[in-house]
């Protein structure tokens, strides 16, 4: 099970640098969505996955009997989502003010705080 | 003894949900300035009981170490968190008179107190994942400092700083997950002990990487700070001001913590490769300065320079090193957040920032050229500042270890900041300004004067102090580096005090 969701973060990272590396600026926020789902994904996976254990604990005893789900590592992607979320909404509002200032979203034309000495 | 730990991190964030209710009245820059002084007074409380009582932790909600959120300050964290509220209350104070009342009511002050907040939590907190939280809190209130005011200049300077921030956000979360795959724990005290008994310690390496890389772009070191020159000369002067100061020195401050807490096995390679980045951040950084032809540009490649002599007192990694790292850290801050105040008044005096379009305020304001020389000189390790005797350390720490090429690197480079700061100097101060007009300090608003300068002459005060009076800083500076370099009274304090 870890072994499949490894991959799955192997190819959303693959993804989502592909998509970073394009030049667009529309084209990096969704590479940051796919980095950033499998950042979560690999939270999940390094708690180690277990099938249909919620991690309850019955009634009178101490601590959950037998091998049940980590619940750290939920908490942990909860709070890594909410927060990405946040900041993701952030990035794609700069990215449409961006695009209503220069017109573009190409990154390579982006350069009114770094202005081409050359350009003059 | 909670209360001390929680206080510093309570204030600023009362202060800003109260500046945010009163953003479009005036008092609401002076409630900015009363949490200012407010935290003030409370780290310095902290650093007291510090100092007189060692490490000091607090369990968040009553939940035992190791599975708990711990707070937690040793002599580093306490002088970071009274660093940070000086800067703090310096840029308020600035505040006053720099920040329009257009920018007041998109929530300045708030944002402000927000940031100042953040960038306490993450000098206090004592696990790895809430140092993240920290990270983000400070991260957004950044963004909204960064593009206040939607300037076209700021709106590209933030999609860059965005950008790149975002992406070191994501590796340091992917390594906190790792981490913590492979070890169960994400308490750094626990971490330090359980990391050396894993048995794969090639994995615990690479992770060592991968957090090298997410805290190295937050500290913008070679080949990671191509985000900050990009944007630091585009905000408001007192969002750059305190920018310049304290953002990348969380990462420099994550940095260290890391490494001499947790990732100390494999010494030999990761502290190598810290080396040397330390060595090109400094070359690349006091190049890309010389190359420059305005202000805050200038000032911003130093600070990927100075970024790199930091970094060098952890990498070389003995006990003369660290305490070098721990007072340039402190040196660093006042000087870099004082250079970008005096940057800020030389554009309201004179109306720009391009060196060749401004001039003649030695002549005009001599007090201001007095006071940029001594932050400036700093920054070069003129003697008797504050910039001397950091240098000194490190180059001392470097030749004690045999490490000659790395200490004439950092010699080299301190004379070539001098080189930028005579161009500063000599086009800002000395030349006459090329449209024939006196910037004189009455062309400021009636009392807009003030509060530009008190926070200048306060932090230029503050540098000379350090440079007249260094033995109580060095001391200061040996005792913190002690501690890091022999964690276990951290160790035992935070998983201790479980009861």
């Amino acid at each position: 099970m870890e072994v499949v969701v490894s991959v799955l973060v192997g190819v959303l990272f693959a993804a989502a640098v592909y998509m970073m590396l394009a030049g667009n600026l529309l084209r990096f926020l969704l590479g940051l969505i796919l980095i950033s789902n499998g950042a979560n994904l690999a939270i999940f996976a390094a708690g180690r996955l277990t099938a249909g254990a919620p991690p309850l604990i019955p009634e009178g005893a101490d601590e959950p009997i037998g091998l049940v789900a980590n619940a750290l590592p939920q908490a942990l992607v909860l709070t890594a989502i909410v927060i990405g979320f946040g900041l993701f909404a952030f990035a794609l509002v700069l990215a449409l003010r961006a695009y209503w200032t220069f017109g573009t979203l190409e990154t390579d034309e982006m350069r009114a705080a770094e202005p081409r000495e050359d350009a003059k | 003894m909670s209360w001390v730990l929680s206080i510093p991190l309570i204030i600023p964030f009362a202060t800003a949900v109260v500046a945010f209710l009163l953003r479009d009245r005036s008092s609401g820059r002076w409630v900015s300035v009363l949490g200012s002084v407010l935290s003030l007074l409370a780290s310095g409380v902290l650093m007291a009981v510090v100092w007189r009582d060692g490490v000091i932790a607090a369990q968040m909600g009553q939940w035992a170490a190791p599975f708990g959120i711990t707070l937690v300050a040793d002599l580093l964290s306490a002088v970071m968190v009274v660093i940070t509220a000086i800067t703090g209350l310096a840029v308020a104070v600035y505040a006053l008179s720099d920040i329009t009342e257009e920018q007041e009511s998109m929530g300045y002050h708030a944002l402000f107190q927000v940031l100042i907040g953040g960038v306490t939590g993450a000098f206090l907190t004592g696990d790895l994942f809430n140092l993240y939280v920290w990270f983000e809190v400070m991260l957004i209130s950044s963004f909204g400092l960064l593009v206040l005011g939607n300037g076209r200049e700021q709106i590209d300077g933030g999609v860059k700083y965005v950008a790149l921030n975002l992406v070191s956000t994501v590796l340091f979360l992917t390594g906190t997950g790792l981490l913590y795959g492979l070890t169960g724990t994400l308490n750094l005290a626990d971490l330090a002990v359980v990391v050396p008994q894993v048995e794969n310690q090639g994995l615990v390496t690479v992770i060592a990487i991968l957090f090298m890389i997410a805290f190295g772009m937050k500290a913008a070191v070679f080949p990671l700070f191509f985000w900050l020159p990009a944007s630091y000369h585009t905000p408001a002067f007192s969002v750059s001001a305190v920018f310049a100061g304290l953002l990348t020195k969380v990462g420099v401050y994550a940095l260290i913590r890391m490494f001499t807490l947790v990732f100390t096995g494999d010494r030999g390679f990761t502290h190598e490769i810290l080396l040397w980045v330390a060595c090109a951040t400094m070359v690349t950084g006091v190049l890309g300065a010389a190359a420059q032809n305005d202000f805050r540009k200038i000032l911003s490649f130093h600070i990927v320079s100075q970024i790199g002599y930091m970094i060098l007192g952890l990498a070389l990694f003995t006990p003369l090193a660290i305490v070098g790292a721990v007072f340039y850290l402190v040196h660093h801050i006042i000087v870099k957040a004082n250079l970008f105040l005096v940057s800020g008044v030389a554009q309201r005096l004179t109306g720009s920032t391009e060196l060749s379009r401004i001039g003649g305020l030695y002549k005009s304001a001599p007090l201001l050229a007095v006071l940029f020389l001594v932050p400036a000189f700093s920054l070069a390790g003129f003697p008797p500042l504050s910039g001397f005797w950091a240098k000194y350390i490190l180059v001392k720490a470097s030749l004690d270890v045999e490490a000659w090429f790395v200490a004439f690197i950092a010699l080299a480079v301190g004379l070539l900041t001098i080189f930028s700061m005579t161009k500063i100097w000599g086009e800002v101060f000395w030349k006459p300004h090329p449209e024939g007009i006196d910037p004189e300090m009455t062309r400021l608003p009636r009392g807009a004067a003030w509060p530009l300068m008190l926070p200048i002459a306060a932090m230029a005060a503050l540098t000379v102090a350090i440079g007249l009076f260094p033995e109580p800083f060095v001391a200061f500076a040996e005792r913190s580096a002690a501690q890091l370099l022999d964690p276990s009274d951290y160790i035992a304090t935070v998983l201790g005090s479980a009861r």
